[in-house]
């Protein structure tokens, strides 16, 4: 796979252009970034992010999440909550934007083959996932069942919900969708992602679950697998803490003994379950 | 056409329950259906039935003077459905209404209460599932009420 | 290390030393007494090294003290270490220049060109921390290229104590006072009745190269042995140590010890233990832009684990208290380090015992967490 960001200079940012973006919620928005030149595309494992910089203002790690099989494009769903990333979304269709990266370490999608395939997703942590399900759904005969279980905060926080009724309608495929806050209007579950669990046809002892979203979500959430009866060693998180550099030499994203963006930001859930109780690690 | 009893021990909050208890429930129980939009409970009504949804989905929900009613919760297969009956003064505090056809499990509250006084080994069995539901239900509603999604300020 | 190997020259060649070097084509780095601290830089003449001068040193205290004797290399260490050269404390990532939504990044670091160090008296602890930082930045998958480009052909002058400071403790971690390795040429100072000289040693070719510069003769047994027994002496002399058995479980395993709420109460998290540390590696990376808004350019500093915002994410800070940063900070530096890279973070110069304000002792935290190991009781 081949890298934008060289091995002997990691630090300095590629120009791509911001070619277009689409409004997923009041605050979040999935953009379209293309290499200057077609010949230095790069493709990257579904679970990767990049550093994407913004002319003079600041980096921000964001998880890649468009089609893994795509060179000639890196998509992005960003939330804007602060100075850089309202840049970021603000930025002029046409103008550059700074890619280091693919970082980090990937989904499993190769110890997924064969079994069923969990996706629980939390918020914005849909984000990272959108790559596992497309490479599922572009791989079906590879994969055994696919089961998509997304938690926003109310319905028009919820990404993706054209392709959410489209993913549902894929053969072998379950898509469950509940808000915490129902609002007026709202005739589908309301309550957390795990109230969903007991609605999935889920067979743990067959499964590769993978999971992101906030991280006190995902506490409750491998919580409630393991109750399910899913192993340790086949639920995958994906961790997230302050990045400057993204190449292990910042020291800024360090969890326990692990980097994040290098031993991470995907884990097994095994390594990292006695870490997540501990307060201020 | 199933037995009633067979309905109960096949209902997961029955899972494990001795089969002399299971009889002793059959009698205070009933199996009854909700049309999808239905109202299974009301607000400030007595609380003398309960629900073991089976099938299908519920919604509870607080009515607002200028609004719509407000979906708190939906709940489903394994979900109970009214705690009131428990404790006075046995009076439903919110609405619940079917979302789509549902197949529950009624209990009478009454009947209950009576059958536990008097074989609190029953009781005792009733109250521990129902505690470890309620448990369910309390950390799901405190990740609900934890907004984690929302923007943090 | 052949004994034939082994030269001895008079004091008075280390000015020629420093010649030999500058014709070579080197920066020589040196030690000099300068606001009551002997700090590094550029040496030119004998005359700027700290000649008769020694640091007293306890927690929360350095002082210069006069020497009786006329050594060079007198002290321990001193607020500075050679990651002032090799990994700067401020230095520019790169430029970029905009023109409507355009943008053209410049790598000017590959255009600027590089100093070529020779460091003059590096103790054994910095030649381990040298060595634990170029395992940190050139390492793994990426190499610190700004890293790489200072610490190529850089030329060590490594000069071993003969005395320690009460902070020392590179003896219990296995760092010192001896030099092993990683050096160019050798030497330690003697200043007995025989006359003050130096007995040296080379550790590569281009060592010998300069040392053949310089007028030397063949070291005798009794020279070599007070070399030894001044080396010995200086291990002897440290009062401190840590037991670093199990260190990694003794840190992992009590993350709720009381000792954490202890050693918070007094740390003020002022971050000068990990700006006087030889291996603290953290940098922070700062956007500047003119006023126009068409040049930028991206600037590293040094960063401290210390500082609030170092965890900021989502509107918050993950290690909010000053427990969790003193918590951090010691973890990594003696247990994580280990997991991340092969060996500990700590090379035991006791730069952070003598500059932390108010004299926390790493060395002491370590003792009381183990004697308080009853099940996390006091």
């Amino acid at each position: 796979m081949i890298s934008t960001s060289s091995i002997t200079e990691p630090m300095v940012p590629e120009r791509y252009v911001f070619r277009g973006f689409t409004k997923e919620t009041p605050d979040t928005f999935t953009l379209t970034l293309e290499p200057e030149n077609e010949a230095s595309g790069t493709l990257f494992q579904p679970g990767q992010f990049s550093m994407l910089w913004v002319f003079g203002v600041g980096e921000l790690p964001i998880s890649i999440s468009g089609q893994p099989w795509q060179r000639d494009r890196l998509v992005y769903t960003v939330r804007s909550v602060g100075q850089a990333t309202h840049a970021l979304v603000s930025q002029k269709v046409g103008g550059d934007v700074g890619v280091r990266g693919p970082f980090g370490t990937g989904w499993p999608i190769e110890a997924a083959r064969e079994r069923d395939v969990i996706v629980v997703a939390g918020g914005i942590g849909l984000a990272p996932l959108r790559p596992v399900i497309y490479h599922v759904l572009r791989n079906r005969k590879q994969y055994g069942r696919l089961v998509v279980l997304y938690g926003a905060r109310s319905p028009r926080d919820l990404l993706y919900r054209k392709e959410l009724s489209s993913w549902a309608r894929e053969p072998d495929t379950q898509v469950l969708v509940t808000v915490d806050y129902g609002g007026i209007g709202w005739r589908g579950h309301v309550g957390v992602v795990t109230t969903l669990f007991k609605y999935a046809r889920l067979q743990p002892s067959r499964s590769i679950t993978m999971v992101c979203g906030p991280e006190i979500m995902m506490r409750f959430v491998t919580r409630d697998l393991e109750t399910y009866g899913f192993k340790r060693e086949e639920i995958y998180l994906s961790m997230e803490r302050n990045m400057k550099c993204a190449v292990g030499f910042c020291g800024h994203c360090q969890y326990g003994p692990y980097f994040i963006c290098r031993d991470g930001p995907v884990f097994p859930y095994e390594n990292i379950r006695p870490l997540l109780e501990k307060y201020e690690l | 056409m199933e037995t009633l009893e067979r309905i109960i021990a096949e209902h997961p909050f029955f899972a494990g329950l001795d089969h002399g208890f299971i009889t002793l429930m059959v009698s205070c129980a009933s199996n009854v259906r909700f049309k999808s939009g239905t109202s299974i409970l009301k607000e400030g009504d007595p609380a003398n039935t309960f629900y073991l949804i089976r099938e299908g989905r519920a919604a509870v929900e607080v009515s607002a003077p200028q609004h719509k009613p407000i979906i708190i919760a939906t709940l489903g297969l394994g979900d109970i459905l009214g705690w009131s009956w428990l404790l006075p003064p046995f009076q439903w505090k919110f609405n619940a209404r079917a979302v789509e056809d549902v197949r529950a499990i009624a209990l009478d509250g009454e009947c209950l209460r009576t059958k536990c006084e008097e074989n609190h080994d029953l009781g005792y069995e009733v109250l521990k599932r129902f505690a470890q539901i309620m448990e369910q239900r309390l950390d799901a509603t405190l990740l609900q009420l934890l907004d984690v999604y929302g923007a943090r300020r | 290390m052949s004994e034939e190997r082994r030269r001895i020259f008079h004091a008075d060649q280390i000015e020629k030393l420093i010649e030999a070097l500058g014709r070579n084509g080197y920066e020589v780095i040196g030690p000099t007494v300068r606001d009551a601290a002997i700090v590094y830089d550029r040496i030119e003449a004998t005359g700027e090294l700290p000649a008769g001068w020694t640091d007293e040193q306890k927690p929360g205290l350095y002082r210069l003290k006069r020497r009786g004797d006329q050594a060079l290399f007198g002290y321990a260490a001193g607020p500075q270490s050679w990651k002032k050269y090799l990994h700067p404390a401020e230095v520019q990532l790169c430029s970029a220049e905009r023109r409507g939504g355009s943008f053209r990044v410049l790598n000017n670091n590959e255009v600027r060109p590089t100093p070529r160090y020779a460091f003059l008296g590096v103790r054994a602890c910095d030649l381990a921390a040298i060595d634990i930082q170029d395992r940190v930045l050139t390492g793994d998958k990426y190499k610190d290229p700004i890293y790489e480009r200072l610490r190529r052909g850089v030329f060590i002058v490594a000069v071993q104590c003969t005395q320690a400071a009460a902070t020392c403790f590179c003896a219990s971690m296995g760092t010192g006072p001896r030099a092993r390795s990683g050096f160019d040429l050798l030497m330690t100072e003697l200043t007995s009745a025989e006359g003050h000289r130096f007995v040296v040693d080379t550790g590569s070719k281009r060592g010998a190269e300069i040392l053949a510069e310089l007028q030397t003769t063949p070291a005798t047994g009794a020279d070599l042995h007070e070399a030894e027994a001044a080396v010995d002496l200086a291990a002897n002399q440290q009062v401190r140590s840590i037991d670093t058995t199990d260190i990694q479980d003794l840190l992992y395993q009590n993350f709720d010890h009381p000792r954490w709420d202890n050693v918070a109460a007094r740390c003020l998290t002022c971050a000068n233990c990990t700006m006087v540390c030889p291996t603290c590696f953290c940098t922070t990376v700062e956007d500047v832009t003119d006023v126009t808004g068409d040049h930028a350019e991206r600037w590293r500093r040094w960063d401290s684990c210390f500082t609030l915002s170092f965890s900021y994410i989502h509107g918050g800070n993950v290690r909010n208290s000053s427990k969790a940063r003193y918590r951090q900070w010691m973890t990594h530096k003696l247990a994580s380090w280990i997991d991340q890279f092969g060996a500990s973070g700590c090379v035991g110069c006791g730069r952070c015992i003598a500059w932390c304000p108010v004299g926390i002792d790493i060395t002491e935290e370590v003792r009381a967490m183990r004697e308080g190991n009853n099940h996390g009781n006091t």
